[in-house]
C-alpha cells in the first residue's frame, strides 16, 4: 500500500518514470494504474484491478481522445496492437512497425520511431504489429521482416536491431515480445509459407540469442518420429502470439500453430509435434518442460495460436495451478501448467470433425470429417470457435470469456501443392465456395445458420457455459474484464461495449467506426481510469465524464 | 488476369483433339467444388480482361484451350502468377492452389457450353421483353430505369456467361445471394416492412423498403425480423417460348456496363 501511494505522488508530481524492471511486470497486478506487458500481467488474465468505472456509472463512459495512426500504408492494414502504459506513457504501434509515445491522459505524441521494414516482408495476413515489450527504459519490437529492435523509451531512438530470420523465406515477426528476467523472447510467424517455426531468446541488454527452440523436431530429437519421412522440414508451426510466464515454475508457456501444408496431410502423416501444441519451456534455457498437443495432426488450420491463461484455482478440493484455453479447434481445455495434464476439456461452440476428448484430452476424430478433394463441411470453419483474440479470467467472477464464433463452418477443399521457398503452402482452401459472401465490404447480410460472434462465459470447473451475449457479425476483438466485474470488447460491427461480467447484460457501447481487431486494456492516471482500444486505423482512450 | 502473347496457328482439327483431351484430363484431374472456386476467383481476377466466357482478348479464348502462350496446365498456373512481361496480362496475387482452381474452371466451360448449347438471340427483341411482357424491370434496374430492388443488371453482360443467364431465367436458384436477400420486420406497433436487406449488426439493420426508401430500425423497437426465404425471382421456364428466353439471354449479355459486381 505504501509503495502504492508514492508511486501516484511521483506521477502526480511531475513525470517521474521509474525504469520497468522484470520484478514490476512479475507483480504487474498491484501496480494497476499501468499496463507493462502484453496481456496485462505475466498470467495474462487481461483482468484489472481497476474500479472507478462500474455496471452503475460506466454508462457515462465517453472518449477522451483519439489517435489516428499514420501508416501511409493499404487501407487494410490492421491495427492490433495493446498498448502498453507505463507511469503516464503509453507506448504502441502503429502498423506495420512504427513505435509511438504518447501522453496517455491526452494522446499528444513525445516521440515516434518510424521503421521501414524491407520490400522481401510477406506477412500472409495483414502487415500487423499486436505490439511491444519493456524493460527498463528499452522498448523491444518485433517486425514483419524479422527483425527485432530495441529502442529507447525515453528518446525513441534505436538501441539495437537484429536480424532474426529470412524475410523472403516468409518468417514475419507480428506479436508482442515477451520479456522474462534478462531476455526477451518472440516467436515467428510464416506457417502459411512453410518456415521451419520457433522460439527464441534474446539477451535484452545486447541482442544476442541466448536459446532458439524449434517447434518442429528434427531427426535425432525427441518427437520427430511423428512426422513422416522427410516432412518435417518445411511445416511451419509457427509462433505468433505472446506466451505467458509462471514466476514460481520458471516456465513460459506459448501456442503453437498449425502444420503445413494447411489442409493437406498426406505427406506429413503422423501427430506432427509440436504443431497445434502448448509447449512449456524453462524461461533460463528454453528447454522443453513439457506438452500438450489440443489437434493431431492438423488438417484444418486449427493453430493453437491462443492466450495461455494462467490461473490458480481451487480443483476439486485442492489448489492447483492450472492453464485455461480455448482452442480454436473448438474445445475449451484446463490443463495443470505444473506438468501438462490434462484435467478437463469440453466443446464451447459446435464441433463436428471430433466428437470428443479422451481421459487424455486427445480428440476423438470422426471418421470422415477431414478435408477432401470433394469439399467437407466441418465445424468449426478454419477461422476457428475462436482465434488469437484474447480471452479473460475474472478470478471475481470465477468465469472464462472467450470471443466466440458460434454456428460456423467452412467447406474444407484439399488440393495438391509444392512447396517453394517463400510462397505460400496451403493444400487446398478452408473457406471453400460460397454462394457469394455473408459479409462483403463492410456489410452484413449474415443469418445467424451462417455463423455469429459471441462473447461466451465459461465457468472453467465444469466447462459449461454460463451465458453469451450475442453478435450478428462474427468477432475478432480481445477481452478485458476489471475488478468491477466490467467486460470490454468490440466486434466486426464497429461497436466498442461494455457487459456486466456477472450476466452479459449489455451497459454501454460506443460507435468506433471501423472493426475491432485488437484487445482492450485500461489505465488509471491521476485517480483517473481509461480504457483504450484500437479500432479501424485509430486508437481510443475513454474515461468517464467529468 | 489475361494469357496472350503473339498468335500460334494451329490446324483446327488439331484444336479441337487437345481440346478433347483437355477436357478428358480435367475430368481426372479436377473436382466440381474446385471448378466452382475457380469459377469465383474467374469472376474476380480475370472477367475484366478476359470476359466472362474467357474470349474477350483476341486471339484467346481461354474457355476452349485457345491460348497464345500456354500449352498445359502448369504453364496456365505461372502465368496467372507471374504475368507475361510486356504484355496486358499481368502477375496476380494468386496462390497455387487458387491459380489451379482456376485452371479447374478454365476446363469446366467447354463442357458446360456443349451441354447448354443456346440458340442465337436478337438482342433488340430480348430488350423489349425485358421492358415488357417478361417484366424485369418490377424487379431488376438497367442504365438507370427500372426497380431497385433487385440486382442492378446494367453489367451483367460483363460479369456471367450466357449459359449462366439462361440458367438464371429458366432455374433461378432457391436463394438469392447473400447481398440480395430481402427481410421482414414487424415494428412493436404492429407495422410491417419488407425490403432489400442493404446491412446490419447486433442492434440495428438497413434496407432499401418496398417504396425504394432507405430505412434503419433498431431491432430492439422490433417484433419480429426474419429473412424472406423464397426467392423473388420467377422461372420463365413456362412463361416465355424458347425463342423468347434466347433474345432474352442475348441482351443480358450485351449489358456491359462498367459497374461492381
Amino acid at each position: 500500500m505504501i509503495r502504492r501511494t508514492l508511486v501516484l505522488i511521483l506521477i502526480a508530481a511531475g513525470s517521474l518514470q521509474a525504469q520497468v524492471s522484470f520484478d514490476r511486470i512479475v507483480r504487474a497486478d498491484q501496480e494497476s494504474q499501468n499496463w507493462l506487458t502484453y496481456s496485462g500481467t505475466f498470467f495474462s488474465q487481461r483482468h484489472s484491478q481497476l474500479t472507478q468505472i462500474t455496471p452503475t456509472n460506466v454508462k457515462d463512459l465517453e472518449p477522451q481522445w483519439i489517435f489516428q495512426a499514420r501508416t501511409g500504408e493499404a487501407s487494410n492494414t490492421k491495427f492490433e496492437a495493446t498498448a502498453l502504459v507505463v507511469d503516464g506513457v503509453l507506448y504502441t504501434v502503429q502498423p506495420p512497425n512504427d513505435i509511438v509515445a504518447l501522453d496517455a491522459a491526452t494522446g499528444r505524441q513525445f516521440w515516434i520511431y518510424s521503421y521501414t521494414p524491407s520490400p522481401l516482408a510477406r506477412p500472409c495476413c495483414g502487415r500487423v504489429n499486436r505490439g511491444l515489450a519493456m524493460l527498463g527504459d528499452t522498448l523491444f519490437m518485433a517486425t514483419i521482416d524479422a527483425h527485432l529492435i530495441a529502442v529507447d523509451a525515453k528518446g525513441g531512438r534505436p538501441i539495437w536491431n537484429i536480424a532474426v530470420a529470412k524475410p523472403e523465406a516468409g518468417y514475419a515477426l507480428t506479436l508482442a515480445p515477451l520479456v522474462i528476467k534478462d531476455k526477451v523472447i518472440i516467436g515467428t510467424a510464416g506457417g502459411e509459407y512453410g518456415i521451419r517455426g520457433f522460439l527464441a531468446a534474446f539477451e535484452a541488454k545486447t541482442g544476442k540469442e541466448v536459446w532458439r527452440f524449434y517447434t518442429i523436431p528434427k531427426p535425432g530429437e525427441p518427437a520427430n518420429n511423428t512426422w513422416d519421412k522427410d516432412s518435417w522440414e518445411h511445416v511451419g508451426a509457427p509462433v505468433w502470439l505472446t506466451g505467458s510466464y509462471d514466476p514460481d515454475l520458471n516456465l513460459t508457456y506459448w501456442g503453437i500453430g498449425n502444420p503445413g501444408s494447411d489442409y493437406n496431410g498426406d505427406e506429413r502423416g503422423g501427430d506432427n509435434l509440436y504443431s497445434s501444441s502448448v509447449v512449456a519451456l524453462d524461461a533460463d534455457t528454453g528447454k522443453l518442460k513439457w506438452y500438450f498437443q489440443f489437434t493431431p495432426h492438423d488438417e484444418f488450420d486449427y493453430d493453437s495460436v491462443q492466450i495461455p491463461v494462467l490461473a490458480d484455482l481451487d480443483w476439486q478440493g485442492s489448489p492447483r495451478k492450472v492453464m485455461l484455453w480455448a482452442n480454436r479447434n473448438g474445445f475449451f481445455y484446463v490443463l495443470d501448467r505444473t506438468t501438462g495434464k490434462f484435467l478437463l476439456g469440453k466443446p464451447f461452440v459446435d464441433v463436428s470433425w471430433a466428437s470428443g476428448l479422451d481421459q487424455n484430452g486427445r480428440p476423438i476424430r470422426v471418421h470422415g470429417k477431414v478435408p477432401s478433394r470433394e469439399g467437407t463441411l466441418i465445424y468449426p470453419g478454419n477461422q476457428g470457435g475462436t482465434n488469437w483474440y484474447s480471452p479473460s479470467y475474472s478470478p471475481r467472477t470465477g468465469l472464462f470469456y472467450i470471443p466466440s464464433w458460434a454456428n460456423y463452418s467452412t467447406l474444407y477443399v484439399k488440393q495438391d501443392v509444392d512447396y517453394v521457398e517463400g510462397l505460400r503452402f496451403g493444400g487446398g482452401t478452408g473457406n471453400g465456395p460460397k454462394a457469394g459472401a455473408v459479409v462483403a465490404g463492410g456489410f452484413n447480410y449474415r443469418k445467424e445458420e451462417e455463423g455469429f460472434g459471441a462473447v461466451r462465459a465459461i465457468d472453467p470447473r465444469t466447462g459449461d457455459m454460463k451465458w453469451q451475449f450475442k453478435m450478428s457479425d462474427v468477432t475478432d476483438a480481445g477481452i478485458l474484464t476489471t475488478a468491477s466485474d466490467l467486460l470490454f470488447t468490440g466486434g466486426r460491427e464497429a461497436y466498442f461495449f461494455a457487459l456486466d461480467a456477472r450476466n452479459g447484460n449489455l451497459l454501454w457501447k460506443f460507435t468506433v467506426g471501423a472493426p475491432v481487431v485488437s484487445g482492450p486494456m485500461t489505465y488509471s492516471i491521476n485517480g483517473k481510469q481509461y480504457v483504450a482500444v484500437a479500432a479501424g486505423s485509430s486508437l481510443f482512450a475513454f474515461a468517464l465524464r467529468q | 488476369m489475361g494469357i496472350a502473347m503473339r498468335p500460334i496457328r494451329i490446324p483446327v482439327v488439331i484444336v479441337f483433339l487437345l481440346a478433347a483431351a483437355s477436357s478428358l484430363l480435367a475430368q481426372q484431374q479436377y473436382t466440381p467444388v474446385e471448378a466452382e472456386i475457380g469459377r469465383q476467383l474467374f469472376t474476380n481476377n480475370c472477367v475484366s480482361c478476359h470476359g466472362p466466357e474467357g474470349d474477350a482478348v483476341q486471339g484467346v479464348d481461354l474457355g476452349h484451350g485457345h491460348f497464345r502462350v500456354a500449352s498445359s496446365d502448369s504453364d496456365l498456373v505461372r502465368i496467372m502468377r507471374n504475368g507475361i512481361p510486356a504484355t496486358g496480362m499481368p502477375a496476380n496475387n494468386l496462390s497455387q492452389e487458387q491459380a489451379k482452381a482456376i485452371v479447374a474452371y478454365l476446363r469446366s466451360i467447354a463442357a458446360s457450353a456443349a451441354s447448354n448449347a443456346i440458340p442465337a438471340g436478337d438482342v433488340s427483341r430480348g430488350k423489349a421483353i425485358f421492358e415488357g411482357k417478361g417484366e424485369c424491370l418490377s424487379c431488376h434496374r438497367v442504365a438507370g430505369v427500372g426497380s431497385r430492388l433487385g440486382p442492378d443488371l446494367s453489367g451483367i453482360g460483363r460479369l456471367r456467361r450466357s449459359v449462366e443467364l439462361q440458367s438464371a431465367l429458366l432455374e433461378p436458384p432457391a436463394e438469392v445471394r447473400p447481398n440480395n436477400r430481402f427481410i421482414r420486420a414487424v415494428t412493436q406497433n404492429g407495422t410491417t416492412i419488407t425490403g432489400r436487406l442493404l446491412n446490419q449488426d447486433t442492434f440495428t439493420v438497413q434496407l432499401l423498403d418496398s417504396k425504394e426508401q432507405l430505412v434503419s430500425l433498431s431491432k430492439s423497437n422490433l417484433r419480429e425480423f426474419s429473412f424472406v426465404t423464397n426467392s423473388p425471382m420467377p422461372s420463365y421456364q413456362d412463361k416465355l417460348a424458347s425463342q423468347d428466353v434466347a433474345d432474352l439471354v442475348s441482351y443480358l449479355a450485351s449489358l456491359k456496363a462498367q459497374v461492381n459486381p
